[in-house]
């Protein structure tokens, strides 16, 4: 089973913190076609949601015009040091993953 | 009639309880979120229909939108995209991209909380405008501006 590694960075800067996460994940078109011309089917991440001590602060619907190994940056405020935050999708497939860290001072 | 008091506090207690609720779900819209990933939407084949679809046909032109995007990009596969709202009580941020298959890239949607200031990288099949689309308040607004491509990002 293929793993998808993800690696999240949240950094609070005065009261801003941002979130930094890349997901290791081929978001493959299913419009490209393999060297034998054969159709490499879809698959896409459909949802990322990212959460801060257990609330969903944020949902992103995507399609698979995101790019390989996605990077998403995001911004929260009033969050604080120490809090977790835990990022998580699942694509087209049914595959799933996700990744948490702490706010750290930026 | 035979309603004892104990009842009658019951169905008193019930009915506040749901208007609370009712109360509660009106004063936070900003928590909701919109629900399931909408096929009708991301499979859009052209801008006006994925507008529709994402209920923002009406949407008006803001300056109030900052809209980031390289003018010349080398490779379509890797164009990196960020959208700042300014426009109060933003709950969701959505990109499209004009000339890909399918316009629809990425709707993002904020609680409170979480600021209406979303990047991500996008493949671009060809030069095309992108746009910027917020949802605030119920209501919809836009932005767009072009990005040339010189190495499309949906080839085979």
């Amino acid at each position: 089973m293929a793993t998808y590694p993800i690696r999240i960075r949240a950094l609070l800067k005065g009261d801003v913190t941002s979130i930094t996460a890349i997901v290791s994940h081929p978001m493959e078109t299913g419009l490209r076609k393999d060297d034998a011309g054969k159709t490499i089917p879809a698959q896409f991440i459909q949802v990322l949601t990212v959460e801060v001590n257990g609330k969903k602060m944020m949902e992103s619907h995507l399609n698979t015009a995101v790019s390989t190994n996605p990077v998403f940056n995001f911004k929260l405020k009033g969050a604080k040091l120490g809090d977790k935050v835990v990022v998580s999708w699942t694509d087209n497939t049914g595959e799933k993953g996700s990744g948490e860290t702490t706010i750290i001072p930026g | 009639m035979n309603v004892t008091r104990r009842n009658m506090l019951k169905h008193l207690g019930s009915g506040s309880t749901l208007a609370a609720l009712l109360v509660s779900g009106l004063m936070k819209p900003v928590t909701a979120f919109a629900g399931p990933w909408s096929k009708p939407s991301f499979e859009s084949k052209d801008m006006a229909a994925a507008m529709k679809n994402i209920d923002a046909a009406a949407a008006v032109e803001s300056k109030d939108i900052l809209l980031t995007a390289p003018a010349i990009a080398e490779n379509g596969a890797v164009v990196p995209i960020s959208v700042v709202s300014n426009i109060p009580n933003t709950t969701r941020i959505s990109i499209l991209v004009e000339k890909n298959p399918m316009p629809l890239a990425g709707s993002f949607e904020m609680a409170e909380g979480a600021l209406p200031d979303v990047g991500v990288r996008l493949k671009f099949s060809q030069t095309s405008n992108v746009r910027a689309v917020v949802t605030a308040g119920g209501k919809s607004y836009m932005t767009q501006k072009e990005v040339k491509v010189t190495a499309g990002g949906c080839g085979g």
